[in-house]
């Protein structure tokens, strides 16, 4: 090995790589996630018809003026309960984000900080982590019903072990940052110091993360529901929907495409947000100018 | 290789020896910047055969990225080189095409870096990371190659070869992964070597050998050595000619002793003159002002316990006994791994000692709980080694300097009136309160984590190696604030550092520490220049540029004395 490769040098050339190199992915994944948003939040308004309104008259008809996708197998309008499934989809997702990285944020920082507390919490993480999240997610909903709550909480619960290990591996790093030892050496108490020196390292990581959660809670929450295992089948999810046209797969296809294409989009789009975040904000580059 | 002291370097005959590089009017611009200053500035030299060029200048110089548009490994559409002539025996290198200057780098020219760890694969045994050299770049058969490999590995005076071959780099000391390097780049016997720092992250014992191997394997090969260092006793060591870079220029050039006797640019001999001389300062009269702090017997023990195996003890502090007095400096100095910084952050209580007392203003506070030992923070303060990460990026200076007097009750508004003032004594603006500590260069943010210190209007205050990572004009600056924060409020200093000109200038005590335990501790005048133990007189014949009075640009008797 010659230096054929640079060692150690290149770092400070990162960021005139990065500038340029984002492209333009990131923005068609916010133009396609402000769309859904926007569908999702104006689905009353905007909808053409009832998403619950139970016809067995115009079962399965093909797309028309009046019904743009066509019906499904109850009757109703496919578009609507597309557009009405997005808010589901969305909140399901979102919120899963959010509880996960705020629990997650907890358990890490602290579990990352005190030794004592280290040893047990990361133990009971890596139980859950062990536990197939499918799997604990038809335990809860089936023994506690299928609610928008149950299907959270079985969401969220194995995605905590991901979010703490990423706090704990940030906080254990962060703690032997000569800044968090000066704040010791100037009195500084144990909150203040977590709150203050140490938390604001996690944020960008957990940016990143929390897309993630995203996306794979909207996935899961679709698996459930697909599986029968999720939100009751009469409230539209887009999980909901390609289910019930699985049936009727072969008879009409559409059933199935036009919630799977959104949720595909949304996915990806929410991945390619979490991939251009962690471009942006990655921690090496955040460094404060250090050359 | 020792040289006769104070004669002048018998410079070899180099005019009559081949050009191996030659560099014209060499610049490297930052692409799609415009018009912006480039990073190197029609910089021009050129090395004979057997000649060492020692780039010298501070951080920011431009030396390395000089270094890099030789090698031709400049960061692909980030840093682009151009220039009337860059030419490595004959061949041009600005045209070279990627493949050719593959094949070159290795053959005809080679780097080592600063931090042989990182340069080497961590997961691959370093003989085989020779062997990839020799395979990539000759058909040698294979036991022909594990000779040349083996005679290589001598040469670099590598202990027990045969073991050292099947290694992994982690196995291996600092020094011998240094060695590893050079053999690495020598093996194929190039013409031009280029050496960026090699021996900067070393201690100065292993320092002076690798220097010295160095010069030992050009004059064997021939080789020219193009060697960047930021320090003047190293270029003392090794340079026959001296080239001062400054902010992508060269300033001056001119064979050593010319550069060391005479230097004709106000910049050269600023920098020579900013280098602490290893004869310690005019000692202060003996005080008998009370003991601020004072450690006896103190003792810390790492426990380690592996998996299944015995509980191991590593001793890193055993039975260190000091004492500071209001007013008064010492400093405590030693290798890597001596174990000085752990008095210092046992002390300063980041890390908890495991025996022995630690008294302050004579109460006892190491058998002290955490919370205990809280109120008697505000008597010790801490300024550490890396200006760049004791400041918390995220906050302003001011929320940092006032972050401890806030703890202690004060209010915010007169904490801030108070760190004014001492922003004043540190030398700063007070505007510098509302700014982020990426707006302010190295030196200037130690002056900050200095002032964050004062601001407890601590008894004692801990610099450990608070100088180190500084350029050598910002260190003169900063060891002088040391000093008048010393004359001003009265503080007694605990100075932790491996540079014996650093606590020659600083300190009116020393101790020197090898392997956790202290070996000669006294006034510095005796320990500096009267050395009893054959540990500190090794430390001290291994200290870069002994030989030279480098401020008054003389040369010195091998007892410090200048040479008539």
């Amino acid at each position: 090995m010659t230096p054929d490769a640079p060692a150690a040098r290149p770092r400070q050339h990162g960021i005139l790589a990065h500038a340029g190199a984002l492209g333009i992915a990131p923005w068609i994944a916010i133009v396609c996630l402000v769309l859904v948003v926007t569908v999702a939040i104006l689905a009353p308004w905007i909808a053409p018809h009832d998403p619950t309104l139970l016809a067995p008259s115009r079962r399965l008809r093909p797309p028309s003026g009046e019904f743009p996708l066509g019906t499904d197998v109850y009757g109703r309008d496919l578009l609507s309960r597309i557009l009405y499934g997005a808010r589901l989809s969305l909140v399901v997702g979102v919120g899963a984000a959010l509880v996960s990285v705020v629990l997650g944020l907890a358990i890490g920082l602290v579990s990352g900080f005190f030794r004592w507390l280290d040893a047990v919490v990361m133990r009971i993480m890596d139980g859950l982590m062990a536990i197939p999240s499918i799997l604990l997610a038809i335990a809860i909903v089936s023994l506690s019903g299928a609610t928008l709550t149950t299907v959270l909480v079985a969401i969220i619960i194995p995605e905590i072990p991901r979010v703490v290990r990423l706090v704990r591996a940030v906080v254990l790093s962060a703690r032997e940052e000569p800044y968090v030892e000066a704040a010791i050496s100037v009195g500084t108490r144990l909150p203040k110091i977590l709150w203050r020196h140490i938390m604001p390292n996690t944020f960008a990581p957990l940016i990143v993360q929390g897309t993630y959660v995203c996306a794979s809670a909207i996935l899961t929450e679709a698996i459930l529901s697909f599986l029968g295992a999720g939100i009751r089948p009469e409230i539209p999810t887009w999980g909901n929907i390609m289910a019930e046209g699985r049936t009727y797969f072969q008879l009409k296809p559409s059933l199935i495409f036009w919630p799977g294409l959104l949720l595909s989009i949304t996915i990806l789009s929410v991945n390619l947000l979490g991939d251009a975040a962690r471009d942006t904000l990655d921690p090496r580059l955040n460094r404060g100018g250090r050359t | 290789m020792p040289r006769p002291w104070g004669s002048p370097v018998s410079a070899p005959a180099f005019e009559s020896a081949p050009v191996v590089l030659d560099v014209a009017g060499l610049s490297v611009r930052l692409a799609g910047w415009g018009e912006g200053p480039p990073l190197v500035d029609g910089v021009s030299f050129q090395i004979r055969q057997g000649e060492t060029l020692c780039l010298v200048g501070e951080s920011g110089s431009g030396k390395s990225v000089t270094s890099l548009a030789i090698m031709g490994l400049l960061p692909k559409g980030a840093l682009l080189p151009s220039g009337e002539r860059l030419t490595l025996a004959g061949e041009d290198l600005l045209t070279a095409s990627p493949r050719r200057l593959r094949q070159l780098r290795a053959t005809t020219m080679s780097m080592i870096f600063q931090e042989p760890m990182t340069a080497l694969n961590p997961v691959v045994p370093v003989g085989r990371q020779i062997d990839e050299v020799l395979r990539a770049h000759t058909s040698l058969p294979a036991a022909e190659r594990r000779q040349r490999i083996m005679a290589i590995m001598e040469q670099v005076r590598l202990p027990d070869v045969e073991r050292i071959y099947a290694s992994y780099p982690h196995q291996l000391s600092g020094g011998q992964r240094q060695r590893i390097m050079i053999a690495m780049a020598l093996v194929l016997d190039p013409k031009l070597l280029i050496a960026d720092e090699p021996t900067t992250a070393l201690d100065v014992t292993t320092q002076k050998q690798i220097l010295a191997l160095i010069r030992e394997l050009q004059e064997r090969h021939d080789t020219a050595v193009l060697f960047i260092t930021h320090d003047m006793g190293v270029v003392a060591e090794i340079a026959d000619r001296v080239c001062v870079m400054r902010s992508g220029r060269i300033v001056e050039v001119g064979p050593l002793d010319r550069i060391l006797r005479t230097p004709q640019e106000a910049y050269t001999r600023d920098l020579l003159q900013s280098v602490p001389s290893l004869i310690p300062r005019p000692a202060r009269a003996a005080s008998d002002a009370p003991v601020i702090l004072q450690t006896s017997g103190l003792d810390k023990t790492y426990r380690e316990r592996s998996f299944l195996g015995r509980a191991r003890e590593v001793a890193a502090a055993r039975d260190v006994s000091i004492e500071v007095r209001k007013g008064r400096t010492l400093g405590v100095v030693g290798e890597s791994g001596s174990g000085k910084s752990t008095v210092a952050r046992c002390i300063a209580r980041l890390i908890e000692p495991t025996g022995g007392s630690i008294r302050i203003k004579g109460e006892e506070v190491s058998s002290l709980s955490r919370a205990a030992f809280r109120p008697f923070r505000r008597h010790i303060q801490i300024v550490f080694q890396d200006p760049y990460r004791s400041l918390n990026p995220r906050i302003t200076v001011g929320e940092s300097i006032i972050e401890g007097p806030v703890n202690f009750g004060m209010t915010r508004e007169a904490a801030f009136e108070r760190a004014r003032e001492i922003l004043k004594i540190v030398g700063l603006s007070p505007d510098a309160l509302n700014r982020y500590p990426h707006q302010f260069s190295g030196g200037q943010r130690q002056r900050i984590a200095i002032a964050r210190a004062l601001a407890m209007e601590p008894d004692v205050l801990i610099a450990d190696e608070a100088v180190s990572a500084l350029d050598v004009s910002v260190q003169a600056q900063v060891l002088q604030l040391f000093d008048e924060i010393q004359a001003r409020l009265g503080i007694a200093i605990l100075f932790i550092t491996h540079d014996l000109r650093v606590a020659a200038q600083i300190c009116d005590d020393v101790a020197v520490m090898q392997n956790g335990r202290i070996v000669e501790y006294g006034p510095a005048e005796q320990v500096l220049r009267h050395p009893r133990e054959p540990y500190t007189r090794q430390l001290f014949e291994a200290a870069p540029g002994r030989d030279w009075d480098f401020a008054h640009f003389r040369p010195l008797t091998p007892s410090g004395e200048p040479v008539a």
